[in-house]
Parts: C-alpha cells; structure tokens; sequence
C-alpha cells in the first residue's frame, strides 16, 4: 500500500493504492489521523480509486480517522471507490456513515457544503 | 525477517492422502493445495491471491471469488491477532478442497478450506460477533466470513483450532449487503 499527499487551501488529498489489510491498516491510520488530529487539516480527502482490497481492519481505520474528524469538526470524504471496496462497505453497513462520492470532480465540489 | 513466507502444494490428490484433520466430510472432494505460512501479516496478500486462483479453477463466479478470498483473508487475520496474539512466525496451515457435486448423494459442489493453527483457542463468544448497529471500529471480520460462506465451523483438536469454511457453487443461500 502506498498514500501520496497532495495539499491545498484547507485540505489534503490521500491518494492511496493497493491493499488495505492487516499489513498496512496501521500506516493508513497513523496518516488519516495525523492530518486529522496532529496537522488538523479541516477536509481530508481519500482517493481510494487506485485500492483493491480492503479488510475489516483497513475499515476499521476509516471508522477511527471518521469519528477523529468529528471530534476536530472536520472533514473527512471519499471518494472512487472501486466495487470490491464499494461491496466491503456495504457488509459492514458502514457506507451511510461516510461522505462518499463517486470521483474527485464530485468530492471537491462538495467543498462548498 | 520471517523465514519461508508461505510454502505451497498444489496437487490434485487422491482423499485418502489428506490428513485427518483437515479432510473433507464428502468423499467426492480432492485437494487443491495445501499452504504453510507463518503468523506474519505479510504473507496474507499472498493468500489472497492464491486463494483466488484456486477458487477461478472451481469455477466460482468472480463476486464469489471476492467473497471466499476475503473470508479466507479474515479468518487468517483473526488467526494471527488472537490466536497468536501479533506474535511473528508462528505455524498456520490453509487446506483448499474441492468439493464435487455428486447426483447420487445429492453432494454440492464448490470450495472447502481449512485453517488450523497452533494458538490460544478462540472464545465461543468471540464468534458470535457484535451487532452492527454499534459504529465502532473492530469486530467486522467475523461478520465478513460469515456471509460469505455457507458453512463456517470451528473446532479445537490436540490443542489446535480448526477453522471450516465451505462456498458451494449452487445453489446457495442468497445473500446480500442486508445478510440473511
């Protein structure tokens, strides 16, 4: 798994590729929450176009760094998400919780709101 | 370093060449592979991917493959995090069978898979997961395997967990975001 920043005015864009699983959720967590808690950057933005795979501890990270934007009253939104992620999101009834947007055309859009 | 990442056999075998343990109820099954590996996180996209093959030669169609590989994925994930509590290069052991289908004895094909492991045995509680209404991190894996697969048994033997999974290619139960 590989995450690349890109910074804005407010915001960051994670651009994360490969697996999310037990290997790499701890390096996924400690980055979601270290722009969200440490860095305190007020939108997060997870371009999750380019992930394969992802477990239940990978969803786990998104549930903590969602529940850290929420206690900073930041945001955290995703978006290209593919169907295999799109399929673990809907087991885990979780897809509700998220801001989830189809592209990155969409998501920054969604910065006026 | 962990030593070996994962060591593979991939044979068809005859049913009586499989260990006891690890055998399949059904005599109209053979072996796929059988897989060694160690406790090391690493080595599950390894799995991953080899489970997947195996399930693309059983003929499952591809949102089924999904679904075994990320059943097997967790129960080898749950293996390495209470079982062996994070501890490196401890033994695991992954079994693939396929499955026949037979007319006679009404037998359905598919995949049966096996995951034994020499760790602490699991809590019977563990098992039954936790209600999904609670948004909280932790606790999904269990509720992965279980709809994913048709059977899921556990078992504990000679000190060993034993961990059952069977898919059957058709027909199976329907199942969907919403579970059963």
């Amino acid at each position: 798994m590989e995450i690349a920043a890109r910074q804005g005015e407010g915001r960051v864009i994670l651009d994360v590729s490969g697996d999310i699983d037990l290997a790499h959720s701890p390096a996924m967590r400690k980055v979601l929450l270290g722009e969200i808690k440490e860095k305190r950057v007020p939108k997060v933005f997870l371009n999750l176009k380019n992930v394969r795979y992802i477990d239940s501890s990978g969803i786990a990270s998104l549930v903590e760094g969602l529940k850290a934007s929420r206690d900073q009253g930041s945001r955290m939104i995703l978006y290209g998400l593919s169907p295999s992620v799109k399929e673990v999101m809907e087991l885990s009834r979780l897809q509700r919780i998220f801001e989830i947007y189809d592209n990155e055309e969409q998501a920054l859009s969604s910065q006026a709101r | 370093m962990f030593r070996n990442v994962l060591e593979m056999e991939g044979r068809v075998a005859s049913p009586k060449t499989q260990r006891s343990s690890e055998k399949a109820e059904s005599p109209h099954s053979e072996l796929l592979l059988h897989l060694r590996l160690e406790s090391n996180p690493e080595a599950l996209c390894l799995v991953r991917g080899t489970v997947e093959r195996a399930a693309e030669v059983t003929h499952f169609p591809e949102n089924q493959i999904r679904a075994i590989v990320r059943a097997v994925d967790e129960a080898l994930a749950n293996v390495i995090r209470h079982a062996y509590q994070g501890k490196k290069g401890m033994p695991i052991e992954v079994s693939c069978n396929r499955l026949w289908k037979d007319r006679n004895t009404k037998a359905l094909g598919g995949i049966e898979i096996v995951l034994s492991d020499s760790g602490i045995a699991a809590d019977p509680a563990a098992f039954r997961g936790r209600p999904l209404e609670e948004i909280r991190p932790g606790g999904l894996g269990l509720h992965f395997i279980k709809q994913s697969m048709d059977v899921v048994e556990f078992s504990r033997k000679n000190g060993r967990n034993f961990l059952r999974l069977v898919k059957y290619l058709a027909p199976s139960k329907p199942r969907g975001p919403e579970g059963d």
